[in-house]
């Protein structure tokens, strides 16, 4: 059977996981809640999901005692002395209807009430507003990593108090959610479709954000960190890492471009053909042109290949890249070609 | 109902008179591997159930020490990840699924029924050997390189890991057919061999329990087979049902796999209210109260459970009006089972309380359910979900039902018909003192994981963040409690096996069937079917006699 299992097992169209990473070099920490059950209230919503919560305790509680304390009353007060002693018992009563219409009505009644509280509060939990600043967040084993609209990426997730903020979840692999319990919200990053959440923080400070849904090996580790700013204080930090990103040596900057912009899609880095050529090698090598005859890749080239990508097509590959005009600073592409440079 | 339940002489049997009974009957493996005996079969599944609630149980003591301390305790990684999987699987699959109703059902049903077997006998026993190839099959993913996808199987990691999840799927499989046999098989037995006098409102609740888990395991579990069939597939040749690269939808999954596991919860708990409605009422020496509301509201269970699966995944973007649905019908599911609390309760008012083990059991799944069922409010109410959906909450919840609730009533039943199937009685003493060790154990280890939940703990984490240790390590000594308390109720059942008294023949005074019987009971149960004239729990006709340990009828004493 074992054997069975094994080719089995051979037959599948397996994927590596990527290694799990050493532990945590600086895992985020929960600030101190003045709460017992949750943690700090830090969104707009969470204070009315505390309140909700609250009276769920407060009534779960109140029944739970109050059983409790029938079923030891009736122990103590009803507890037979012996078995051969052969009570009979009290009363044979065996049925009310009054009892029975009572004990299931106000029940009915409360949880009609908590399902009608929770289901408002749910559609404002998945209903953003119209206008919110958005940011995307992508899963993967294990990591998050945010894109802000201004063109910066980053793996943790900065945002400015008061504002509305919509977050747009994918997954490049398995199943994910975003979990923020400071804000109370947690979505699902599911590969092939988006998912959001939003959220209008309201205090300042540094939060974690976790996996929620199991993603395998490193599951545990696959942690970030949510810092909400002031308002000008989030435009500082947007600026300044954007700011440290373009004083990047280029050749840094290149290989973080091809990462974050979609080059490596098409273009590989180990010799085999994508949807365009590989870089390998690509600096200096002679290109047939279709229609213009051949030349030496160079500086030039690269840069009107990223600017004008239908001016000068490769023979063998399709006229389908799209160009990067507006949308890659002039010292990006610097770094792209200087990066190309130095895959041989 | 008042009459007495049954009429007499169904016990004068000639083997009976012979000292004969169904564990002494035939002699030899082979006459246990090959034997149609219902009440030997249930042995068998109680045997097998034990031993896999050993290994589950040891998954889950290794679990807990790892959790000691956040990064590595004892293990890595992906062991973690293999333990916390494969404690999952077994406890559901091999476990508690089976546990109540295959076993202990297997048992009692007959005997409840007065019948000399169930309609099917040699379908029980293939669905013992069913779940035994399923259990093989999940032992070989154990021993070759043990799945890690959580016993949920989600798509798409449960496609793309490389451990053996194809020998696990295909097990839980293996196992849900014998699910759907034994289902059958008890639908079967209680409409065609029910005693002469025993209309359906005079059976006993036990039996009501066991239908209604009949009924879903038959209408809900070829689903399950259907998905973990088609994830097998999609392993094997990536057909792409589950997979977005191939216009497939992983969230798909998650549908197909509640629709069978939400059903399967109730698979798991109605059969433990049957046990608890059986416990109740005798031990308080009082006839239960509003019999057929819980005997309905196990039905009514039964259908809204089927209907409430998408509550599992308030968060994993399915639509607004999707969860808002699932939400309304998952609270109507909190009214019959506060039907049933309450109706429990008010049986013991103005009884004779008896405190004996079987009692303690019942007691505590009161208290150890109401929790769980109180807490799973707090879950249904989708805002509230959306903080708290796979969290340490949840765990907390579901240990509370499933632990606190099946394996407690399973433990009740246990100790209850100790007597009726082994013929020795247990040391009451002890069986008290394993009962407290256990209450005090299990809300050690789950009460705490409701604080880690709500403070944002996720489940399924190796590590986590230094601040949730406390709690992670109360839970952890909570675990040990409970290991220490099982090993007591291990070592005095298993004497008791050598050294208990004798049992009579109704050591409580219930008045169901089986109690007519010996202890252990004639290898063809009754001689001649008994007749039932009242329902099943008027105790006025039995009276305690010190010579014999337990009860007899008025009737058969004072001839």
């Amino acid at each position: 059977m074992n054997m069975l299992m094994n080719l089995l097992q051979q037959a599948n169209v397996l994927q590596t996981q990527p290694a799990p990473p050493a532990a945590l070099p600086d895992p985020p920490k929960v600030p101190e809640s003045p709460l017992f059950w949750m943690p700090n209230s830090a969104s707009e919503f969470s204070g009315e999901i505390d309140t909700l919560f609250d009276f769920l305790l407060w009534i779960s509680t109140i029944s739970l005692i109050a059983i409790a304390a029938a079923m030891i009353y009736f122990c103590v007060k009803y507890r037979a002395t012996s078995r051969e002693a052969n009570e009979a018992a009290e009363s044979q009563v065996d049925h009310s209807n009054t009892l029975e219409v009572t004990w299931s009505v106000i029940p009915l009644f409360v949880v009609i009430a908590v399902f009608v509280a929770g289901f408002k509060q749910y559609v404002d939990l998945r209903t953003p507003p119209r206008t919110a600043y958005e940011v995307h967040a992508t899963g993967q084993r294990w990591k998050w990593n945010f894109e802000y609209p201004e063109g910066l990426s980053h793996p943790e997730l900065h945002v400015p108090i008061g504002r509305n903020v919509r977050i747009m979840i994918q997954s490049v692999d398995v199943l994910h959610a975003l979990f923020i319990p400071e804000f109370r919200v947690k979505m699902d990053a599911v590969p092939g479709r988006y998912t959001e959440l939003w959220f209008k923080a309201t205090k300042e400070g540094t939060f974690p954000i976790y996996c929620a849904e199991y993603c395998g090996t490193a599951h545990s580790d696959m942690l970030a960190r949510v810092v909400v700013h002031s308002p000008e204080a989030f435009q500082a930090w947007v600026a300044e890492e954007i700011r440290k990103i373009e004083s990047m040596p280029l050749v840094d900057l290149g290989a973080l471009t091809y990462n974050q912009s979609g080059c490596a899609t098409c273009h590989s880095l180990d010799g085999s053909t994508k949807v365009g050529p590989t870089f390998k090698g690509l600096f200096g090598k002679q290109e047939k042109l279709i229609g213009l005859g051949s030349l030496a890749v160079d500086e030039n080239y690269l840069r009107e290949s990223i600017l004008e990508p239908q001016s000068k097509i490769v023979e063998g590959f399709p006229p389908s890249m799209p160009t990067f005009k507006g949308q890659l600073s002039d010292r990006r592409i610097s770094g792209l070609i200087e990066y190309i440079k130095t895959i041989k | 109902m008042t009459s007495p339940s049954a009429t007499a002489d169904v016990l004068a049997s000639p083997s009976e008179q012979s000292g004969d009974n169904y564990l002494t009957h035939e002699k030899g493996i082979a006459s246990w591997l090959l034997t149609l005996d219902h009440k030997r079969i249930g042995v068998m599944y109680l045997m097998c159930v034990l031993g896999a609630f050993l290994l589950g149980g040891v998954f889950a003591l290794l679990v807990r020490t790892e959790l000691f301390t956040p990064g590595r305790t004892i293990v890595d990684h992906d062991t973690y990840n293999q333990l916390f999987t494969l404690h999952g699987a077994v406890m559901v699959f091999l476990v508690i699924i089976p546990g109540i109703p295959a076993a202990l059902g297997n048992f009692v049903l007959p005997l409840q029924l007065g019948a000399k077997d169930v309609a099917f006998p040699r379908l029980n026993l293939a669905s013992w050997y069913l779940w035994v190839i399923g259990a093989l099959f999940m032992v070989a993913s154990l021993v070759t390189n043990a799945a890690d996808t959580g016993w949920t199987f989600y798509t798409p990691y449960s496609t793309v890991t490389t451990t053996s999840v194809i020998p696990a799927l295909f097990g839980a499989f293996i196992l849900g057919f014998s699910s759907i046999f034994t289902g059958m098989n008890f639908i079967t037995t209680m409409h065609k061999l029910r005693p002469p006098g025993m209309t359906w409102f005079r059976m006993p609740l036990f039996l009501w329990a066991l239908y209604s888990t009949a009924v879903i395991q038959v209408l809900a579990t070829p689903v399950l087979a259907i998905t973990l069939l088609m994830l097998i597939v999609e392993r094997v040749v990536g057909i792409g049902i589950f997979d977005p690269a191939l216009g497939g939808d992983p969230v798909l999954f998650q549908h197909f796999f509640w629709f069978y596991s939400h059903p399967a919860v109730y698979i798991m708990i109605v059969p433990a209210f049957g046990v608890v409605s059986e416990i109740i009422p005798c031990f308080s020496r009082k006839r239960i109260f509003g019999y057929k509301f819980i005997a309905l509201s196990s039905v009514a269970i039964a259908i809204l459970g089927f209907l409430v699966w998408g509550h599992h995944m308030f968060t994993s973007g399915q639509s607004v009006v999707a969860a808002t649905i699932f939400s309304a019908i998952t609270f109507l599911i909190a009214i019959p089972t506060a039907i049933k609390v309450f109706n429990w309760v008010t049986t013991m008012y103005k009884g004779r309380i008896h405190l004996d083990t079987p009692m303690l059991y019942a007691l505590f799944f009161l208290w150890v359910f109401t929790i769980g069922g109180l807490t799973g409010v707090f879950l249904g109410t989708m805002s509230v979900d959306i903080h708290l959906h796979d969290t340490y909450f949840v765990v907390a919840h579901f240990h509370y039902v499933m632990m606190g609730g099946s394996i407690t009533a399973f433990l009740g039943g246990m100790h209850y018909w100790w007597p009726k199937m082994t013929g020795r009685m247990y040391d009451e003493k002890l069986g008290r003192i394993g009962c407290a060790i256990l209450f005090i154990g299990l809300n050690l280890t789950f009460f705490p994981q409701f604080i880690l939940g709500t403070r944002g703990m996720p489940r399924r984490y190796y590590n986590y963040l230094e601040e949730f240790q406390g709690l992670h390590q109360l839970s952890t000594i909570g675990a040990f409690t409970m290991g220490i308390a099982f090993l007591i109720t291990a070592v005095y059942l298993l004497g008791s096996l050598k050294k208990g008294k004798p049992a009579p023949a109704n050591p409580w005074g219930a008045n169901t069937l089986e109690w007519l019987t010996p202890s252990p009971p004639a290898y063809y149960n009754f001689h001649n079917p008994p007749e039932v004239t009242g329902g099943p729990y008027d105790y006025a006709d039995w009276v305690y006699d010190a010579r014999v340990g337990g009860y007899e009828r008025k009737a058969t004493r004072d001839r």
